[in-house]
């Protein structure tokens, strides 16, 4: 998987954004770093399409058998598609992180919020820290 | 005493005492597991020369009660020791100033005739008592299936799609529910909550005081108006305090119009005839179990059930029982999502629900699995029946009405000016009602009532007597009391679980059955720290089952509940004089409503200073979790407090964030002794910090069981602390609750303690009382057990256990050394009641990790240590001064066996997945497994010590698999088939 264009927060969120018809549109997941130390995925409670999201503020929860946490956007705007596949096969995380198991997609309102995330080789680096 | 003396003393017979031929300390030997004689072999181990000497080394001198210049101990008030049959006496001698009344109060609380079957063999039976909370599900599935079938139950009867396995009261679990609409109801952005002007004053009472510090606004009003307003949710209640029952369908259908989520909260009894509230669409029910099989004890403790709609499982409170499978696929129960609960949700926790009412919620299921279906129909048919002919009757004197027409236990009777007359008949025969207004009585009838009782509520009312032979009937007014349209249709408790057990020979093996399966202290040692597993003597126990204490409504009249007040202020002077507090409050009903009431306290203290903008809580991570979701449902914001490489609260840390905080600091959380088992040397310095600026000390007291007659949390700089009276206080628990969680203050904070609405019964509703409870004493039924340790033990028991508890846990961490180590350690390498033993290094160099070793423990015959808290990987070791050096010795062997054993894998002899540990527990179905094929033999499995073959307990399933119970979540009783094989 070349990770090259994926942005990370540090609380461990990935964003991908690209153009969709003239809107920045970023598709976000959580790392498989943040996958392997959750252990065993129970359960994901998803926003809705419409939602509005701000960077830094919980769009979500996952949670393991050890922990529940929330999940921060990376991004502003409106969420305008969500993978409602993946609370009923939270092994696609493991599998697939950075693609199958994308969580929402956002429509960003602003892009004031990317400059503050971490390129891949910077956010492994935090990590194995 | 220092133990150097005791041989003199039992060496020359003649200088026996008077005290000692009358066996005044006999109990005190009964209590404390090691004998005097085993005493200097066990401090010698330790290195101690007494246990004075002990504590001395152990608990930093300027805390000990006798270095404070302002102890006496002359002047104690605690008792001398004494014998259990005196002991009782004297209880009994308070109990008997009670006048259980006939009681047709009604307000959330009824006469019930608890089946002799359950009273016997759940209520009084220690191998029920004893257990604790199923963490370890292998060893707990009796209970886990009853406690799913009290969750079917509910679900049945609510009409609901999901429910819980219980909370701690009907006023709490509307607390609850008024939470989940918020928590669930993200879109909808109001902060208004409408509560029915006909919910019960201590409901209500209760949800001011949470609202209150939630940043909800409450909205009163008619049941009928709640779709007139803009708000995320509601609580509704059917039928009625006035026990009046309306259609609610209508005005849900309202407030879901405007986008809120309607709670209502019901009654169990009235369900079995009415149409449930699940079928007109309430998105949360709550209520009490109490009168299915559950004394009414002057306010509890009893089980309340909470019910909602399947898309909201995720987010329902306290604990819920799952349907999972076994290593073996064989189907298994054990708690679900244990993740939510606050141990790890911390300060993102809505809610601090910990303790359940376990016990409580068993005896209410094996009422509904005794009774069936159909013996509950009959039971609600009957009370519906009388309340129809009192009705009748009264409305044929034509000296009063009858207020509402619609009801199904309760009536209201307008009265006019003759109230008081009526209430001076009423008590003249020792029959108490309701009084919700000066003009009007409220008659609520239950299962014990009878037609003989009806008659004399009738001549009573009308102050004469009515004729023997007078035929009642049912007036036309009020033969559809329940309205076709609201009476129930549909079918209830049709799992074969319910319609099984009819004959007393089967209930009375059902319930053995299930009691067989799980692991008590009747078993064995249940070494959990922090949980304070020792003794619930019998005598002690007895009590409880006294119908002077059991019988009473808590909102009987003062004159009828004086001896439960004398001995509940007679056990707060003692509370006080062993805390070194000012004044005691009994309501909160578990820790975590105790911390709740204390930051409570401590919240209205600094808003009278004119300084309630001070809402910064300081907690070490060390905290149970429940300290931060307490906090958080006060309105505070939680600051972690680092701790150092020794497990002590990091000064300097504490330091910076109490002077960056200073104006808006609030409180700071401890515990003491430390939850990491170590007494430590700074607590009166991290106490003067806080108090410096201007903040208060909340000392947890879940370590209490360190402390007693040594050092007092008061005296040392706390303003206030719970006491879990079901941990160092003798109260059992229960397999899960009850519990009770009383605080303590210095006099400043005594003003701001909570009150009750509800005051010689009658409802005192203009302003908040801040209550936190339903019922002004809590758990008032199961004071009497920790009234009778103190009274038991004296001051000099108390003192003298507390040192062997600490003494206890110092042979243990002494007997490990060599072979696992000890986390930390307090001053002169000394633990305090407990000790944490890391596992980490273990598991790095083997894969064996604690769970493993918890399991293991179960083939050897004890239940598990605390896992993974409050440090992940390590298990903690609490023995209480109850268990034997025998037991210990046995204990310790077991632990040091398996190290031995994992010690194979170190070798490299076997792998981790073909080793013992690794497929532990084990079960009959190993032992019958016609294709054994493990690297070990199925003796080394099922008795790896001579002590197993003596008496083996089987853990009746293989380990649970938690991933799968908790992906595919189902939290309803499995079919049949799967309880027999």
């Amino acid at each position: 998987m070349n990770l090259e264009n994926f942005l990370f927060a540090e609380s461990h969120e990935w964003a991908n954004v690209q153009d969709e018809g003239g809107d920045k549109v970023a598709t976000i997941g959580i790392s498989a770093h943040a996958v392997e130390a959750l252990t065993d995925l129970v359960y994901m409670d998803l926003p809705e399409v419409g939602d509005s999201v701000t960077a830094g503020e919980s769009f979500g929860e996952v949670e393991s058998v050890k922990a529940t946490s929330d999940m921060f956007s990376p991004v502003d705007g409106e969420i305008i598609a969500v993978n409602t596949d993946l609370p009923d096969n939270l092994e696609i995380l493991n599998d697939d992180p950075y693609a199958a198991g994308w969580i929402i997609k956002v429509k960003l309102s602003s892009e004031d919020a990317l400059s503050k995330l971490l390129d891949h080789a910077t956010y492994e680096k935090q990590c194995s820290e | 005493m220092s133990i150097a003396e005791q041989p003199e003393t039992h060496s020359h017979e003649h200088e026996i005492s008077l005290e000692d031929l009358m066996q005044q300390r006999d109990f005190i030997r009964r209590h404390i597991g090691p004998r005097d004689s085993d005493l200097p072999k066990m401090l010698e181990a330790v290195g101690a020369t007494s246990l004075d000497d002990l504590i001395t080394s152990t608990i930093p001198a300027d805390l000990l009660l006798e270095n404070d210049p302002t102890f006496d101990p002359s002047e104690t008030c605690l008792p001398n020791p004494t014998t259990e049959h005196e002991a009782l006496e004297d209880l009994h001698s308070a109990a008997s100033m009670n006048m259980p009344s006939r009681s047709y109060i009604g307000q959330g609380y009824y006469g019930t005739i608890v089946p002799n079957v359950i009273l016997r063999n759940v209520l009084e039976n220690p191998g029920w008592y004893t257990a604790y909370t199923p963490y370890q599900p292998e060893i707990a599935q009796g209970r886990l299936e009853s406690l799913l079938a009290f969750q079917q139950m509910t679900i049945d009867l609510t009409g609901m799609e999901f429910a819980n396995a219980s909370l701690l009261d009907e006023a709490t679990a509307a607390a609850e529910a008024m939470a989940l609409c918020k928590r669930a109801n993200k879109k909808n952005k109001s902060n208004k909550f409408f509560v029915s002007n006909n919910v019960f004053a201590q409901t209500i009472d209760v949800l001011k005081t949470r609202a209150q510090f939630m940043g909800i606004e409450l909205i009163f009003g008619d049941a009928e108006t709640v779709g007139d307003h803009e708000i995320f949710g509601a609580l509704l209640q059917y039928p009625g305090a006035s026990g009046q029952v309306i259609d609610l369908e209508p005005l849900i259908e309202a407030a879901h119009a405007n986008k809120a989520l309607v709670s209502v909260a019901t009654d169990l009894m009235a369900l079995v005839v009415l149409k449930p509230p699940g079928e007109m669409g309430a998105d949360v029910v709550v209520g009490s179990a109490q009168r299915f099989g559950v004394p009414m004890g002057f306010g509890g403790p009893h089980a309340a059930f909470f019910a909602t709609r399947d898309e909201f499982k995720r987010s329902v409170p306290g604990r819920v029982i799952g349907v999972s499978k076994d290593a073996r696929g064989k189907t298994a129960l054990r708690m679900a999502m244990q993740t939510r609960e606050q141990h790890i949700r911390r300060d993102k926790a809505t809610s601090n629900i910990c303790t359940a009412q376990a016990l409580l919620a068993n005896m209410s299921a094996f009422y509904a699995i005794w009774h069936g279906p159909e013996g509950l129909e009959t039971i609600a048919s009957r009370i519906h029946f009388l309340v129809q002919l009192l009705a009748s009757g009264v409305e044929a004197s034509e000296n009063f009405s009858v207020v509402h027409d619609h009801f199904f236990d309760t009536v209201v009777i307008n009265v006019g000016d003759q109230q008081k007359a009526v209430r001076e008949r009423m008590e003249q025969m020792g029959v108490n009602l309701f009084y919700p207004t000066p003009e009007s009585v409220s008659i609520s009838i239950d299962e014990s009532t009878t037609t003989d009782d009806v008659l004399l509520l009738m001549d009573l009312l009308e102050g004469v007597e009515v004729e023997e032979d007078r035929e009642l009937e049912v007036s036309s007014r009020f033969e559809d009391a329940i309205p076709d349209s609201l009476a129930r249709t549909s079918d209830f408790l049709t799992h074969e679980i319910f319609n099984r057990f009819d004959s007393e020979t089967e209930m009375l093996r059902y319930l053995k059955r299930l009691e067989n399966r799980d692991f008590s202290l009747t078993h064995g040692m249940i070494p959990l720290g922090s949980c304070t597993m020792k003794l619930n003597a019998t005598a002690e126990m007895i009590p409880v089952s006294w119908a002077e204490f059991s019988k009473m409504h808590p909102f009987s009249p003062l004159q009828d509940n004086e001896g439960y007040r004398h001995m509940i202020s007679q056990l707060e002077e003692w509370l006080i004089e062993i805390t070194g507090y000012d004044a005691m409050s009994m309501q909160p009903n578990s820790g975590a409503q105790g911390e709740y009431a204390g930051l409570l306290a401590i919240r209205r203290y600094h808003e009278s200073l004119g300084e309630g903008h001070r809402n910064i809580c300081l907690i070490p991570s060390s905290a149970h979790g429940t300290n931060p979701a307490s906090a958080t449902m006060m309105g505070l914001k939680v600051v972690v407090i680092k701790t150092d490489e020794n497990g002590n609260i990091d000064l300097d840390d504490l330091k910076e964030k109490a002077e960056l905080h200073g104006e808006n600091l609030s409180s700071l959380m401890i515990t003491y002794p430390s939850t990491h088992g170590v007494f430590e040397e700074t607590v009166r310095e991290a106490c003067e910090m806080v108090h410096d600026h201007g903040g208060q000390v909340y000392m947890d007291g879940a370590n209490m069981n360190a402390l007693v007659g040594l050092v007092a949390p008061g005296k040392i700089g706390s303003d206030v602390s719970h006491l879990n009276l079901h941990k160092t206080f003798c109260i059992p628990h229960g397999g899960g609750g009850p519990g009770m969680g009383p605080i303590g203050v210095k006099a400043h904070l005594a003003p701001f303690l909570s009150e009750h609405v509800v005051v010689d019964g009658i409802v005192q509703a203009d302003e908040s009382k801040y209550a936190v409870s339903a019922a002004e004493f809590g758990s008032a039924s199961i004071l009497p057990i920790s009234w009778m340790f103190i009274r038991l033990m004296g001051g000099e028991g108390l003192r003298k256990s507390t040192q062997v508890a600490i003494l206890n846990a110092n042979y243990i961490a002494k007997r490990l050394e060599g072979h696992y180590e000890v986390l930390y350690k307090g001053q002169n390498g000394r633990v305090a009641h407990e000790c944490i033993v890391d596992i980490r290094p273990i598991s790095e160099v083997t894969g064996v990790t604690e769970v493993d070793i918890a399991k293991r423990l179960m083939d050897y015959g004890f239940h598990a240590p605390t896992m993974s808290w409050p440090v992940a990987g390590t298990i903690m070791i609490e023995p209480t001064e109850s268990e034997s050096l025998e037991e210990l010795d046995r204990f310790c062997d077991a632990l040091i066996a398996i190290r031995d054993e994992i010690r194979e894998i170190e070798n490299g002899k076997v792998s981790l997945e073909d080793c013992v540990l690794h497929h532990a527990p084990h079960t009959v179905d190993d032992l019958t497994d016609d294709n054994w094929d493990r690297a070990y033999s199925k003796s080394q499995a099922v008795h790896p010590t001579a002590a197993t073959k003596l008496a083996k307990f089987w853990p009746a399933v293989n380990r649970v698999d938690n991933v799968y119970g908790d992906r595919n979540l189902v939290c309803s009783c499995p079919p049949m088939e799967d309880y027999d094989s």
